[in-house]
């Protein structure tokens, strides 16, 4: 497992250049590009359970979502930071990826420091310290335990057609 | 303070999610009046194929689309969304549909009166936050949110802590509103609005509605989740000149004892010209420090300056002048109906005359993908609301940002420039 380091304000082009936003959507597509402008290493090199740990802002810029997809397809464990941009946090949910915001542990980090994550429990261990980060909110859980917002939504309107079908008690 | 005095986010929250009062930190589901989705549409439908096909689009009214970020197509790939995207608005007869070289899409959904004051509207692309201008409650969300909202119509919002602006004083040509924005994103920083809602106060009837739509379209850069204007004489001129009915119209604004996260004041009267320096919205810099740093490339235009106040602030500068040698001038009006203002007032002719370039209305270069994609070293001055590196389509490029004077300027000396020196 492999943590990825980057520093505060990495944006959504540097994530994924603007340049393919409309010519590249699916997972496959995206992967070979993720970072590209930031790190050239980083596409061919990331495995799955890896973690990106990061600074401020992370996210910040464009609404597009194949950040998100892109890490999530990769099997990126998680992305843990001292702040993430609004509308990237929002796009992460949705695709299932968790997030993490938490500066003291960014600040804990040092080069070979082993990271574990214990969401269900909300802790992060960096090297030999052990910080929590706070439990979402209900709203936000239901949709990352049904694996991101699309499913969860299918879920919704399969449990409407199962209202609809069911008779009437009257 | 009063228990029960809201900000404007809060208020708007509390009215669509059916509740008296609610407090920043809570969760409220809406239904936003619209759904504005662009060239993604087709990636966001592409999601949903066996869902539409069963379910259909929940409201044909709530979808706004807008073919214009990579229009008219650059290549066969965006030849083939864009005829996706008209299959699917014939197919669920979407009456809300802009086509090719109609403009930009948050340009159109104000000037074709699609956002109102008081509505709520999310869209697939960041600068939705642009309708705070007209005092609507506006924000970006991503794809996959479009998508599901296409089939329910609602989604959750978190109702955001507020951080007031009071302007004092008046901005004197050729100083712009892009340039306050740019000094007050300098000051809080490009997180420092971060899932907040920001309000305008104080002075702002001196500001016109093109000056309010490049603030509230830069709200995202600072990370607001929204921006916003009070509904005042000046949005009522504009939406008559429209000709948009706003009779079921409900403007909302804050309580005046709202409690607010914090508070800052920007004096007009003292904010000169800057530039943002590559490669971050917040470094912002007077021009005259930058001063003198060739440019290759002037872009004026895009959603956040292609408007006709933008152009001719920019014909103020160039009449009778040429563009320099060494650099190049592009010229992005944000909408057929700018272009077709600018033509019958002359402002075209005069920008033409002075060796610009006039694209078709839409994105055109902002994002990088044709009409104007930087080499590696050179420099481009650009009144687009961001610099990333890479956003011009090379990673190599630097990108300054400012207002549309001072990018004239820097097009007549093929330098950055004040445009006190040009005039």
């Amino acid at each position: 497992m492999k943590v990825w380091v980057y520093g505060d304000d990495v944006n959504t082009d540097s994530l994924f250049p603007g340049k393919y936003t409309y010519t590249c959507s699916t997972p496959e597509e995206i992967r070979p590009h993720l970072l590209e402008d930031l790190d050239p290493d980083f596409a061919r090199r990331v495995r799955p359970g890896d973690i990106i740990l990061a600074g401020r802002n992370f996210g910040c810029g464009s609404s597009r979502e194949q950040p998100a997809l892109g890490l999530k397809s990769a099997g990126l464990q998680a992305v843990v930071a001292a702040g993430f941009s609004r509308i990237f946090y929002r796009a992460a949910l949705n695709q299932g990826l968790l997030l993490i915001e938490c500066p003291e542990a960014v600040g804990a980090y040092r080069e070979g420091d082993p990271v574990e994550i214990d969401p269900e429990k909300g802790k992060i261990r960096v090297g030999d310290r052990t910080f929590t980060f706070p439990e979402m909110p209900p709203e936000m859980m239901r949709i990352v335990r049904a694996g991101g917002l699309l499913p969860f939504t299918r879920e919704k309107l399969k449990a409407r057609d199962a209202d609809a079908l069911s008779p009437s008690i009257e | 303070m009063s228990g029960t005095s809201m900000t404007f986010a809060q208020k708007i929250l509390a009215r669509r999610s059916g509740k008296c009062f609610v407090r920043p930190g809570e969760i409220v589901m809406i239904g936003p009046d619209h759904l504005l989705t662009h060239d993604n549409t087709a990636a966001i439908i592409g999601k949903i194929e066996k869902e539409l096909d069963r379910y259909g689009v929940i409201n044909r009214d709530l979808p706004v689309i807008v073919l214009d970020h990579v229009t008219p197509a650059a290549a066969e790939e965006n030849a083939r969304q864009h005829q996706r995207i008209r299959e699917f608005v014939r197919r669920f007869q979407l009456p809300h549909f802009f086509d090719v070289g109609e403009g930009i899409c948050h340009q159109l959904v104000v000037e074709k009166g699609l956002a109102l004051p008081g509505q709520v509207i999310v869209g697939s692309d960041s600068h939705t936050c642009s309708y705070g201008a007209v005092n609507a409650f506006s924000t970006g969300i991503d794809r996959t949110e479009a998508a599901a909202l296409m089939l329910t119509g609602e989604t959750w919002l978190k109702v955001p802590e507020t951080i007031r602006i009071e302007l004092t004083g008046k901005l004197r040509f050729p100083v712009s509103a892009k340039d306050l924005i740019l000094q007050i994103i300098g000051e809080l920083g490009a997180d420092g609005a971060n899932y907040r809602s920001v309000e305008f106060h104080g002075r702002v009837g001196t500001l016109s509605m093109s000056d309010r739509f490049t603030m509230a379209n830069m709200g995202v850069e600072m990370g607001a989740k929204n921006a916003v204007f009070p509904f005042d004489e000046v949005t009522g001129q504009y939406f008559e000149s429209i000709g948009a009915g706003l009779e079921e119209n409900h403007p909302v604004w804050a309580d005046s004892n709202a409690e607010y996260e914090r508070t800052e004041t920007f004096d007009m009267d003292r904010c000169g010209l800057v530039v943002a320096l590559p490669h971050q919205v917040d470094r912002v810099q007077p021009v005259k420090e930058a001063a003198g740093t060739p440019v290759q490339q002037c872009l004026i235009g895009t959603c956040t300056n292609g408007r006709i106040e933008d152009l001719q602030a920019a014909a103020r500068i160039l009449k009778g002048k040429k563009v320099a040698s060494t650099t190049r001038l592009l010229i992005l009006p944000a909408s057929r109906s700018v272009m077709r203002e600018a033509v019958r007032t002359g402002i075209a002719g005069i920008l033409l005359e002075a060796g610009a370039t006039i694209l078709p209305p839409g994105c055109g270069p902002c994002l990088g993908a044709h009409q104007g994609v930087l080499a590696p070293g050179e420099r481009c001055i650009s009144t687009a609301n961001r610099n990333f590196r890479g956003r011009m389509g090379c990673k190599e490029a630097f990108i300054y940002l400012a207002g549309p004077a001072t990018v004239a300027a820097s097009a007549v000396t093929g330098t950055i420039t004040d445009p006190g020196e040009v005039l």
